[in-house]
């Protein structure tokens, strides 16, 4: 039987072997040697039909809970956003989803406008002069930057600060050895980073990382982290929400050199983590020094606006090993996605979810100290969206408990960081209501301390 | 036509976002607030999906048509696979839910790894990698660790690649901190042996390979490869771009690889999104599984499925999480479409691209006269010696047939290069239908070239001018002072198009 797949008859197979000028199929493997073919079927579970498909996959999506089956405060780089349903329309429009890397132009028209759009509104939010067209995501841009910092300042120092998300951190060492780069890590002091000691340990270095808001939610002194990493000679990478520059500062405005994040909080769906876009952002001075793809503007032969991929001699099908990176295959449509999204927002949106994030997290707070007697645990800074509480008791078995109960309250910070053992995670965004939250603190007033 | 904007009118909107009564104000310090908004682009949500939609129509993806790509493997995308990646106990599923409740993703993963060591012939699978290149970069950090394990860090420098590699290759091995040694092609399209030999020793790390390589050939020589890595201590890695030429006949593993990464969204039908998502699962011997990236999806001892992140000799991380899940849905449920019936798929993609190679052998230059795998690259050279047609010119006209240009310029030792890559989707109706377009633009070349120099004349533009590009750098919307969709065209006459 042909498989649905396929599309040649018997009839065509029998004409093109004769065009070929073969009498069979294994003919045309007639190159590859005896010793190295398998010589059996392959041992997989016979072919299914598309019903049966997707009964069986389905059933393995019934198996989890989900951030819509569960009421869930579960944060920590990865945030329950609304999608709205025109990010769908445009994902699933097959001239987008279907294209290869816009190589041909003339082909790509829209992808390329769509991708300088989007480099457009990168630059917006962050106060930076060129985006690249995506990274895979907000940890491996930031691997990236390193590599742009080792080559602009000629250093191998890379200074991140432990309230920066472990993830970020774990990748970045991950790539460090074949970067020649070694990673100091500055510690936090009551929930934030003290800009005189990033200042001692920015010495020498080719960058400073940080994240704002941090990993424990709240907002780091960042002009002043800045402006230590300037005074060092040190690229100020900041790692920001893109959602929370609706109403924080855009660290272009205080002198980040290069910004890049997580872009999944805005226009993608968490996915048990991806596949999403991590963005990248830098000023003018980088501009050739940017890994990936970059689109630009230019006419065509009969004077019309047109957009190409360009600034193509960084890229590896042409410096290949002497590229600004090997990267090719980017997060082009979860970029679309976030184009989409911050549209949708604009920028009244994007400051009223900001906002609107900032009040129900204040809410929660007050309402986890009133009803169930939980103090954040950095009460003198500021916070966003996310916040850390003490739970009196180890913080994974207040979540099982809680997950008893139908909330998942939050994320164990005792997985990532030493001491914070009975240490919760609270992430609010503008999915959650009052009543949930009231909810949630009725359970941990249950299950905590 | 406009950009988002320039649709913008101040007032307009397309979100409402919830505004609750009686909540704290939001408050923050007056350092850290923003001081002037973004411009972002203010339109009702109808004008936005219009916007995209018209962009849409100015885009071809293989849904639109035929799109031979060179080692791109453009195939059809299933469309069952969006709809499950869509459902809501994935696409909602937080990468940090506890496992217990995250059974049927962790099935699912491991499930595919045992499927891709299965079809790749090798042990363990990580599928953390987000693309290709990140795959090769991961798979270059498991050598660095294999040597420096074995204490031959410092000794082991050297990473071999032929002059066939794609460019990935090469900007990997410098990421990951080794030195490149380049070996050449021989007559018959295969490694140079010789070469090989000569450049290969206790230096020796590991040997990068395609194959079948970038000119569609499957390399007859690679037990005698295979023998003269292993034979020095070093190791082998395929990149997997060119999988679909081989599922079930021939697997990496067999032919004596040691790791490999697989491109998801080749071979098995992730849709390419215009540039990415991607994924790079890497799949590698029993030696070398201690260093994969963690955390590793395992199968627990009571049947349970589990992120394990006790792996002490581990590289690290190569990106957040477990990799990118959605990719992982819509693989999974291809593969489960064909099952055993994978060998059917790369013995129809590798019989479409011989008989489309049939059909333009006499009209194209084809440097290599073999049987071609998957795919197979002619050269524009004679059209261009005797008619000053060049390969992009090719490429460009074929624009007018309706038809996605081939890979051009590729693999570099081919000169005016043109890499034909069928994939087993297509009627052999649209095979056709691509032929004797192909065959009418190689007339044209010497009837009509100026038909080609100007082409393309049916897309929404013309042929752009990519130098201009470089040069003027216009990398963002400039608002007040951009540049409209109309610009004065007196200026760019005398800017010709100069190709890339």
């Amino acid at each position: 039987m042909t498989h649905p797949y396929l599309a040649l008859t018997d009839a065509d197979r029998d004409e093109m072997l004769r065009t070929v000028g073969v009498g069979s199929i294994d003919a045309l493997f007639c190159d590859v040697p005896a010793g190295v073919r398998l010589g059996r079927e392959l041992g997989l579970e016979p072919a299914l039909s598309e019903q049966e498909l997707f009964d069986h996959v389905a059933e393995l999506a019934s198996r989890n809970a989900d951030m819509g089956s569960e009421l869930s405060f579960l944060g920590a780089g990865i945030y329950d956003h609304y999608v709205p349903a025109v990010v769908d329309a445009v994902l699933q429009r097959g001239e987008l989803l279907t294209a290869y890397t816009p190589y041909q132009p003339e082909m790509s028209q829209g992808v390329l406008q769509a991708i300088f759009e989007y480099q457009t509104a990168i630059c917006e939010l962050t106060g930076m002069d060129v985006s690249n067209a995506s990274g895979y995501d907000g940890t491996t841009v930031t691997a990236d930057a390193c590599f742009i910092a080792k080559h602009a300042t000629g250093r191998t120092k890379i200074v991140v600060t432990e309230a920066t998300s472990p993830q970020v951190r774990q990748v970045v060492k991950t790539y460090a050895p074949g970067f020649g780069l070694e990673i100091v890590e500055v510690p936090h002091r009551g929930g934030t980073t003290d800009p005189d000691d990033l200042s001692q340990a920015a010495e020498d270095a080719a960058a400073v990382i940080f994240q704002q808001p941090n990993f424990f939610g709240c907002l780091e002194p960042a002009p002043e982290l800045a402006t230590a990493a300037a005074e060092a000679g040190a690229l100020a990478v900041v790692h920001a929400d893109p959602l929370s520059l609706g109403v924080l500062e855009a660290p272009g405005r205080y002198g980040a050199a290069i910004v890049l994040g997580e872009g999944q909080a805005a226009g993608n769906f968490p996915s048990y983590g991806g596949p999403h876009y991590g963005f990248l952002a830098a000023r003018e001075a980088f501009v050739r020094r940017m890994p990936g793809r970059i689109v630009g503007e230019t006419l065509d032969a009969a004077g019309q606006r047109g957009y190409v991929l360009t600034l193509q001699t960084r890229e590896q099908h042409i410096r290949r090993e002497k590229a600004t990176s090997n990267i090719t295959t980017n997060q082009t449509l979860l970029a679309l996605g976030g184009l989409v999204y911050l549209t949708w927002l604009g920028p009244q949106g994007l400051r009223e979810l900001g906002e609107t994030c900032l009040s129900l997290a204040a809410y929660a707070k007050q309402r986890l100290a009133e009803r169930a007697g939980l103090e954040p645990l950095f009460a003198e800074e500021t916070t966003f969206k996310e916040f850390a509480v003490r739970v009196g008791r180890n913080a994974r078995e207040v979540v099982a408990a809680a997950r008893e109960r139908g909330v998942h309250p939050g994320y164990a910070l005792g997985r990532d960081y030493q001491g914070m053992d009975d240490v919760l995670l609270v992430a609010v965004t503008e999915r959650r209501t009052p009543d949930e939250i009231d909810r949630l603190a009725e359970v941990l007033a249950e299950v905590a301390s | 036509m406009k950009l988002l904007f320039e649709r913008s009118q101040p007032g307009r909107r397309a979100s409402a976002i919830p505004r609750h009564e009686g909540l704290p104000a939001p408050e923050l310090p007056e350092s850290l607030r923003r001081s002037e908004p973004p411009r972002l682009p203010e339109v009702s949500e109808f004008e936005l999906l219009r916007h995209f939609t018209e962009l849409s129509t100015r885009n071809f993806g293989v849904d639109t048509g035929f799109y031979p790509l060179g080692s791109c493997t453009m195939k059809y995308n299933p469309r069952i696979n969006e709809r499950l990646a869509a459902l809501p106990g994935f696409a909602l599923l937080h990468p940090l839910q506890e496992e217990d409740a995250a059974q049927g993703a962790l099935e699912l993963m491991w499930r595919l790894q045992e499927i891709l060591a299965e079809v790749t012939g090798l042990d363990a699978v990580s599928l953390q990698p987000a693309a290709g290149s990140q795959g090769e970069l991961t798979g270059l950090m498991l050598v660095r660790a294999h040597f420096a394990a074995r204490g031959e860090t410092e000794q082991r420098r050297k990473v071999v690649i032929p002059d066939t590699a794609h460019g990935t290759n090469p900007a990997s091995v410098t990421m990951a901190g080794f030195e490149l040694t380049h070996v050449k092609t021989d007559a018959r399209g295969n490694i140079d042996v010789d070469d090989l030999r000569a450049n290969v020793d206790e230096h020796t790390a590991a040997l990068m390979l395609t194959n079948p390589s970038t000119l569609g050939l499957f390399d007859e020589n690679i037990e005698e490869i295979e023998r003269i890595f292993h034979g020095a201590g070093a190791l082998m890695y395929y990149d997997g771009a060119n999988l679909n030429a081989v599922c079930g006949i021939s697997r990496p593993g067999d032919m004596g690889f040691d790791i490999v990464h697989i491109n998801l969204h080749k071979t098995f039908s992730q849709p390419h999104g215009g540039g990415g998502p991607g994924g790079g699962p890497i799949a590698v011997r029993k030696l070398l599984e201690p260093y994969l990236p963690v955390p590793a999806v395992v199968r627990r001892e009571d049947g349970g499925f589990g992120l394990d992140y006790d792996r002490p000799q581990t590289i690290g991380k190569v990106r957040g999480f477990t990799g990118p899940f959605g990719v992982f849905v819509r693989s999974y449920a291809f593969m489960r479409m064909y099952g055993p019936r994978l060998r059917e798929m790369s013995e129809v993609a590798v019989l479409n691209a011989n008989y489309v190679l049939a059909r333009l052998k006499d009209a194209y230059e084809l440097p290599f006269d073999r049987l071609c795998m998957h795919e197979f690259v002619l050269s524009a050279r004679a059209l261009k010696r005797e008619h000053g047609v060049t390969a992009l010119d090719v490429a460009k006209r074929l624009m007018d047939y309706g038809f996605h240009p081939p890979t051009i310029y590729f693999p570099l030792i081919v000169p005016e290069a043109l890499m034909i890559e069928p994939t087993e989707t297509e009627t052999k109706e649209t095979l056709d239908a691509f032929c004797e377009a192909m065959l009418a633009i190689a007339r044209e070349a010497a009837e009509e070239p100026e038909l080609l120099h100007e082409a393309p004349h049916a897309r929404p533009v013309r042929r752009l001018d990519e130098v201009r590009a470089a040069k003027q750098q216009v990398l963002k919307y400039a608002f007040a002072e951009h540049l409209g969709p109309e610009a004065p065209s007196a200026s760019v006459a005398a800017e010709a198009p100069k190709g890339v």
